[in-house]
């Protein structure tokens, strides 16, 4: 086996491993610590990638921080969609069914209105790392791969922050667990519950603007990536931050290997084998409880 | 009303159909009827997991399109019969290929049963949302398959040329209608079955409250991976004749995500509690999407699914059937506060 291909294969997986974690983090939020099975992640990361592709073009700006420009927005959405979702199911008790059937319907006329919008034509943004790489050695770096490594990687340290030290962040981790114990502290669950969603779909808008960055993007793109993240999000163990970025970090590398040595047809397919595997031999994750 | 009772309306309203079209419809009635049938027997099979147990099948275009592809195999094979085996086996396989239809149903219905076996016996046993993640991943990593298998078309597709005319019925489409008014029949009679027997109560059971059933000494594994592998075959049934009806298969079309979303919200739509409710909602939104493509545009009317889809979990939860209920007012609905 090529020693050097071996090495990139890691390198790049890796790369792709920080973006997955972006990818994931929302998930890892609503529906590792709230409860909230919001399949229809995808499609608001996709509406990042198009709010981004918009701003780039139109304004010329950063597709980052245009992206980041636009978080407030992806806040308030997700508080929007979390206020329906509790009016229609939490409140009513029927999330099992019919919540999964409305983030399902979400997801859906996500993909039809982008493809109204925006057609089956691939768009892409202009920023100056995209297309040249730093070596190091044998080593190969592209930089379209690594700024949002890097990002990502604060992004986390952020959000960790956020979680183990702050109050809100606090009663977030503890909200699934017992909402009566929260009302007893005079915390109101459905609040915290709401900023939680909130900034899970405010994540969608930064991971957004990385998928557009890493590859030109069409409506149907975000189904390639549901099977990725519920994979990594159950790898990791639900609601584990740390797991997750191990295991989006694992399932970069894995992924990198089966498109370096078997073809990139195949790389779907990884995410699925890893998601039944974890499923069947260890449902509480690498660092689940 | 009795079972074969049921059975004879069936078949009357089936035969009154078919002879109906044949008489003053043309080709596209039978098409267009087709499609419709096709999602009667989707969503029925999707409401026998879904609407009785309570667990959310995502998958329902991976286990079409298993159907599907399970045809474009035999029929591949029924053309190369030369080159993939010795002279003396083709010659005696020559006589079973080409595969008649009715028998590549039930094989694409076994196919796609068997997965969905697989597949639930691997994540039924946890929480119900593991399963539909997983039905959902399904679709991408069967896709994924398919796509890389060249003896099926890979992503270039594959070529299925059924006979132009066939004895009995004429055009073959008006062949593939009767077979599907068949298979519709066999989907709502089973639905029928299930909801008044025992299983069905154990699927109820299921839904309701899965922890207290399974204290009950509710079989609960079983009777999940019972429901899983019925709804899964029907399913496979349904896609088993899509080849033949459409001549050419791709994966694209095959695993189209309009499979998976129709056959969501049209037993959502109609009502999960019976199997009314698919069948109204199959029938309601099958209908409207024929016409909306012809008169609008196929992506408008998709779009015109999935709003009708949120609108109708979050407006009215036990759907069409349950609004017609409460107006009538014969039974009292109450939920859990």
């Amino acid at each position: 086996m090529d020693f050097d291909l071996l090495v990139n294969a890691i390198i790049a997986g890796l790369l792709l491993g920080g973006f997955y974690a972006a990818v994931t983090a929302g998930i890892s939020i609503s529906f590792g610590m709230l409860d909230i099975v919001n399949i229809a992640h995808p499609a608001f990361i996709l509406l990042g990638s198009y709010i981004t592709y918009i701003v780039n073009v139109s304004l010329g700006i950063d597709p980052i921080i245009a992206s980041i420009l636009v978080l407030p927005a992806f806040y308030a959405l997700g508080a929007v969609v979390y206020q329906v979702y509790y009016l229609a199911f939490e409140k009513r008790g029927q999330e099992a069914l019919r919540g999964l059937a409305f983030f399902f319907g979400v997801l859906f006329v996500t993909e039809v209105i982008l493809l109204l919008l925006f057609g089956v034509d691939y768009r892409s943004v202009n920023a100056p790392y995209i297309g040249p790489s730093v070596s190091l050695g044998a080593m190969e770096f592209p930089l379209r791969l690594l700024v949002p490594f890097l990002v990502s990687a604060v992004m986390f340290v952020a959000l960790q922050i956020f979680l183990s030290r702050t109050f809100i962040g606090r009663a977030v981790m503890a909200v699934s667990q017992d909402p009566m114990a929260l009302r007893l502290m005079a915390v109101d669950p459905t609040r915290i519950k709401r900023i939680a969603f909130g900034i899970s779909i405010a994540t969608a808008s930064l991971a957004g603007a990385f998928l557009i960055i890493i590859q030109p993007v069409i409506p149907s793109v975000g189904r390639d990536y549901i099977g990725r993240i519920f994979a990594i999000c159950v790898l990791g163990g639900l609601g584990s931050l740390p797991g997750t970025v191990i295991a989006a970090l694992l399932l970069g590398v894995i992924e990198s290997f089966t498109a370096t040595f078997y073809g990139p047809s195949w790389a779907p397919a990884v995410s699925f084998g890893i998601l039944l595997l974890t499923l069947a031999v260890r449902p509480s994750g690498l660092l689940g409880r | 009303m009795r079972t074969p009772f049921f059975v004879i309306i069936q078949i009357a309203v089936g035969l009154a159909l078919y002879l109906l079209f044949a008489t003053y419809g043309n080709d596209y009635w039978f098409y267009a009827g087709y499609t419709v049938l096709q999602y009667i027997v989707l969503a029925t099979a999707w409401n026998i997991l879904g609407g009785y147990c309570g667990y959310v099948n995502f998958g329902s275009a991976a286990f079409f399109a298993l159907g599907a592809y399970s045809s474009v195999f035999f029929y591949n094979i029924g053309q190369s019969l030369d080159e993939l085996f010795s002279e003396s086996t083709a010659a005696l396989l020559s006589h079973i290929f080409p595969i008649p239809v009715p028998i590549l149903i039930l094989i694409g219905g076994a196919v796609a049963g068997l997965v969905g076996l697989g597949t639930g016996y691997l994540t039924l046993r946890l929480r119900g949302v593991f399963f539909a993640i997983a039905t959902l991943a399904l679709a991408v990593v069967i896709e994924t398959l398919v796509v890389n298998w060249q003896f099926v078309g890979g992503s270039r597709g594959a070529y299925v040329i059924p006979a132009a005319e066939i004895p009995v019925f004429g055009p073959y489409i008006q062949y593939l209608f009767a077979l599907m008014i068949v298979l519709v029949i066999v989907a709502l009679t089973c639905a029928r079955l299930i909801e008044r027997s025992r299983l069905g109560y154990g699927f109820a059971t299921i839904r309701d409250d899965e922890l207290a059933a399974e204290a009950c000494g509710v079989p609960t594994l079983r009777l999940k991976l019972i429901a899983t592998v019925l709804s899964g075959a029907l399913m496979g049934m349904a896609g088993a004749p899509f080849p033949f009806f459409i001549g050419y298969v791709e994966p694209g079309s095959a695993f189209n995500l309009s499979y998976a979303v129709n056959s969501i919200a049209m037993p959502m739509i109609g009502g999960t509690t019976s199997w009314v409710g698919p069948l109204i909602g199959a029938i309601l939104l099958g209908t409207l999407q024929q016409l909306a493509t012809v008169t609008i545009s196929s992506v408008v009317n998709l779009l015109i699914v999935g709003l009708l889809l949120i609108g109708f979990v979050i407006v009215a939860p036990n759907g069409i059937v349950g609004l017609w209920q409460d107006w009538v007012g014969k039974k009292s609905k109450r939920f859990g506060s």
